[in-house]
């Protein structure tokens, strides 16, 4: 369903492109733990039948599934919020990067841009840190313009390259009213 | 804290078998290609001990996840069984797996639990299921019907008989001994990795 017509591109909402940018790098294993922001992408997943959408506990059983399911040929992707990504770094330390498996993450970013609470603000300010410490390619998606190159370029990369990879959802796109 | 009692379970009837032993009489079943994910320390220690079958994965860390990565091994691998091997302090960690795995009716993963009681790599400290906490009636409650304690050696065959010819999930708990595990696993993540992939790049 790629389109190469510019302006039906433009009308698409940021997760219709998550979307198709999915399905175009043939990953159809979806883990989540909800989040608001992510509601409608997960909506959008669950209703098309190419995806295999699982909700488990935690998000560190998100990642172990992915990875068990990538060392056997089927791509995934783990999405989930800010203070989720906060309970990842053991998986990420001890899995993903020592046996150089491209888990690849979105991470809906709460804590900053106008947080009411008080605890989000300030596990997100462990997050790049975390990512960084580890060595992990992560990038902020801040416009709608931006997000079928960074989500497809950072799926090609990490399967590319054996290496985790973490698409941060900031509050510039997901938030802002135009 | 006293008096601390478990619900009654085949827990206490099951015979105290060996870490070893009951994987050697499990592996001597695989002829299928089947994929076996063997949880951190012991667990994977004895696997690697009974012969390094290229469909086995040893994990260096990650405690809990070992039912969480055979279970995406199982889902994108339909047609091949696949074993997760998990201690009992592990599965403490991530008990909310077992519902993952229950809701989505998986045919084709065995859960096999080696649940000595203890900490057996770091002291032998206490895990919960030495007082009051019964791991196949969490496994039931969590929505895995087919999850048994094994008697003994020869219902533990009959078990993972039916593992390799039935549908799951399956859920096997056993309780072992604190023997120390016979071989240590090497620890080349990447040279594990790989082997295992080219392992199950291959048809079961």
């Amino acid at each position: 369903m790629t389109t190469d017509n510019p302006t039906k591109a433009k009308q698409e909402a940021w997760y219709e492109i998550v979307l198709r940018v999915l399905k175009s790098n043939d990953v159809s294993l979806i883990t989540y733990v909800p989040d608001k922001v992510l509601a409608p992408l997960i909506k959008a997943l669950h209703a098309d039948p190419y995806f295999t959408v699982i909700a488990p506990a935690r998000e560190e059983e998100a990642i172990g599934i992915i990875a068990g399911s990538y060392m056997a040929g089927l791509r995934g992707i783990t999405l989930m919020q800010t203070s989720g990504f906060a309970t990842l770094a053991n998986v990420l330390a001890s899995l993903a990067v020592p046996f150089q498996i491209p888990v690849l993450m979105m991470i809906s970013e709460r804590g900053t841009l106008g947080e009411f609470q008080v605890g989000q603000a300030i596990v997100c300010r462990t997050m790049r840190p975390v990512l960084d410490t580890l060595g992990i390619e992560n990038y902020a998606i801040e416009r709608l313009n931006d997000v079928e190159f960074i989500v497809d370029s950072m799926i090609k990369q990490a399967f590319a390259t054996q290496a985790p990879a973490a698409m941060i959802l900031s509050p510039l796109l997901t938030k802002r009213s135009v | 804290m006293t008096n601390l009692t478990r619900p009654f379970s085949a827990r206490e009837n099951t015979l105290i078998m060996n870490r070893f032993d009951l994987t050697k009489r499990l592996v001597s079943k695989l002829h299928a290609k089947e994929a076996v994910i063997g949880g951190i320390g012991n667990n994977n220690f004895d696997l690697w001990a009974n012969g390094q079958r290229p469909e086995n994965f040893y994990m260096l860390g990650s405690m809990g996840l070992t039912i969480p990565i055979a279970f995406g091994v199982a889902l994108a691998q339909p047609e091949r069984r696949v074993f997760a091997l998990e201690g009992d302090g592990s599965l403490l960690m991530q008990l909310g797996a077992l519902g993952t795995v229950a809701r989505s009716s998986i045919k084709n993963l065995t859960m096999i639990i080696f649940d000595n009681g203890m900490y057996q790599i770091t002291g032998k400290q206490p895990t919960l299921t030495n007082s009051c906490v019964d791991l196949v009636s969490i496994a039931q409650g969590s929505g895995i019907t087919q999850s048994y304690w094994a008697k003994d050696e020869a219902h533990f065959e009959q078990l993972i008989d039916e593992a390799l010819t039935k549908d799951g999930p399956h859920f096997i708990a056993t309780r072992i001994d604190d023997k120390t595990p016979v071989a240590s696993t090497d620890r080349d993540p990447v040279k594990i990795r790989l082997g295992f992939m080219q392992a199950l790049s291959l048809h079961p």
